[in-house]
């Protein structure tokens, strides 16, 4: 195997093939032209009517099935309250000035469960999915915690912590952070492992591979875990709002509703159901939605529509 | 390599001179499964190949060339032999692109370069070098979706040249691509390798782009993969393009190939 230099003279071929070269440049950057992806932004008016349009006409469908049902009789009264009573109801509440506080109460309650639920799923999610005999271990347990219905745990933990905040979080956490942590597991299986191996022949290995390469390669199914998380927590706190009652709580929306059921209270118990249903949706309006997109559309992921 | 990327993980059992290989394997074999009982992917591979020197490997599906170029690169550990790649780890390029989609292409060849230990402020510009070489100039902000396929596997090579080895590994980089961007490429790579003074091991199965590129072309036969056959190929690559001899050393090796996988036949 004799190794001589047969590398060409750079000289010789550059004037030879000056025309040529200049040739395939022209080419290279007639391919780039054409084949480079052209990103474009839907206008305003693009967005209006198909992004804001529809689930309004939806609401407003809503809203008038609902009235026909009222202006038909199809129930009585007391238990079916016209649009306009839950109305009502909602302004006695803003007169009152306890609307946001009751909100409040319960979305405080909710994100401060759902950041420590992050704060302990995250951890979990990372170990569970990289250290085998724990995976086999806990990954069926965590599984199983997902599908367990939280409400489930309020009365262990009325009887572990008393009827206050400390068991509003205990329920909370025990409803997240099962879906977190599988979030992040469920990312870290579907990474590429073409991006390991690029990882590492880059020389991202152990803390350094999961922080550059593993951990971002996982985000848009830990985003997924995250959202659901957001809806366990809030679901796990309505539910344990509904069941404790106590005067240190206050009043969330849980108990707001639950109030209203005592009181016979219709338009009440429908408006508690809304305004649940309405924070529940904004969080994921607000927050999760534009964040998931912004991550998927960075990747070309999310097609543009 | 302008800027010192040392982050030395071979330690260099051989002084780095011209008269020393700058990758060497030396009785290498590869067995997957119970030892025994297992696969023999390679077997007693002895290869050496020079400081810049252009090595296509060429051979049939089966035949272990990705597996070798996997041993060459440390991401796996042979059965038997040894191999001495002096110097820095070697740089890899898959036949997918591999870019991070997560960073744009710019952040990607400065993920190379500060992962080769490069200092934070002598990062940018010299991602913005990278990128001009492969004439992407103006692509640093340009996420992996936007670019076409050619334009990601020459983020993909500005990426490996960030790692500042000096051998370059290439699995198949090039057979996902059409003709016409494969022909602009090859240019790509030919030049590039001339500028850096680089040693190329190249896995392909294609005949022509082997012969194209390659300065020796190593034939490996199938199951096990040993070394069948070389050629040295010594016309100016600028000249092949229109060459009746390469053409004729093309017909010969498509002939050894096919000879090659004709042994697989079971009777």
């Amino acid at each position: 195997m004799s190794s001589t230099d047969t590398r060409p003279a750079v000289s010789g071929r550059a004037a030879r093939h000056d025309g040529a070269s200049a040739g395939l440049d022209t080419l290279r950057a007639g391919l780039d032209a054409l084949e480079a992806g052209h990103a474009q932004r839907a206008s305003f008016s693009q967005v209006l009517r198909a992004k804001v349009l529809p689930p309004i006409l939806g609401v407003v469908l809503v809203v008038g099935l609902w009235q026909l049902a009222c202006s038909l009789h199809l129930a009585s009264p007391e238990k079916l309250s016209s649009p306009a009573d839950v109305w009502h109801a909602l302004t006695l509440l803003w007169s009152d000035g306890t609307l946001f506080s009751v909100i409040w109460t319960s979305l405080w309650r909710g994100v401060t469960g759902f950041v420590a639920a992050v704060a302990i799923g995250t951890p979990i999610g990372l170990i569970v999915a990289r250290v085998k005999p724990i995976r086999a271990a806990i990954g069926p347990v965590l599984t199983g915690l997902q599908s367990l219905p939280s409400v489930a745990w309020v009365p262990a933990a009325v009887i572990w912590l008393g009827i206050n905040n400390s068991a509003m979080y205990a329920v909370i956490l025990l409803g997240a952070t099962p879906s977190i942590a599988n979030g992040l597991i469920a990312g870290i299986d579907q990474v590429p492992p073409l991006f390991l191996r690029a990882g590492r022949t880059l020389g991202a290995n152990g803390l350094r591979g999961a922080r550059h390469v593993l951990l971002p390669a996982a985000l848009p199914g830990y985003l997924a875990g995250l959202k659901q998380g957001w809806a366990f927590s809030w679901r796990s706190l309505m539910a344990a709002e509904l069941i404790a009652s106590s005067p240190d709580l206050g009043i969330g929306l849980g108990r707001y509703l639950q109030n209203q059921r005592e009181f016979s209270d219709m338009p009440g118990v429908l408006l508690g159901i809304i305004l649940i249903f309405a924070v529940g949706v904004a969080i994921d309006l607000l927050f999760f939605s534009p964040l998931e997109r912004r991550v998927l559309r960075s990747r070309g992921l999310l097609a543009a529509r | 390599m302008t800027t010192a990327l040392a982050v030395p993980k071979y330690v260099p059992v051989v002084e780095t001179t011209d008269d020393c290989p700058a990758v060497r394997l030396s009785h290498v074999s590869k067995a997957f499964g119970r030892p025994g009982a297992g696969s023999v992917v390679l077997d007693d591979i002895d290869l050496d190949v020079a400081p810049g020197e252009f090595v296509t490997l060429l051979g049939a599906s089966g035949c272990g060339k990705s597996t070798l170029l996997n041993l060459v690169a440390g991401l796996d550990e042979p059965s038997a032999g040894t191999i001495d790649v002096p110097g820095t780890r070697p740089s890899l390029m898959f036949q997918d692109h591999a870019l991070f989609p997560w960073l744009s292409a710019g952040r990607n060849i400065e993920l190379a370069l500060r992962l080769a230990g490069v200092e934070r402020e002598n990062r940018r510009p010299e991602a913005e070098r990278l990128l001009e070489l492969v004439r992407l100039g103006g692509a640093y902000r340009k996420r992996v979706h936007e670019l076409s396929g050619g334009m990601r596997q020459r983020v993909a090579m500005a990426r490996a040249l960030a790692q500042g080895s000096t051998v370059l590994l290439m699995d198949e980089p090039f057979a996902a691509l059409d003709a016409i961007t494969r022909d602009v490429l090859h240019e790509e790579i030919t030049r590039i390798w001339n500028e850096r003074k680089l040693t190329v091991l190249f896995v392909t199965h294609n005949v022509r782009e082997a012969v194209r590129l390659a300065q020796r072309v190593v034939l490996l036969s199938s199951r096990p993969g040993r070394i069948a056959r070389e050629w040295r190929v010594d016309l100016p690559h600028s000249l092949r393009g229109e060459s009746a001899e390469v053409a004729a050393l093309s017909t010969e090796i498509t002939e050894h190939l096919r000879g090659e996988i004709r042994r697989h036949v079971q009777h």
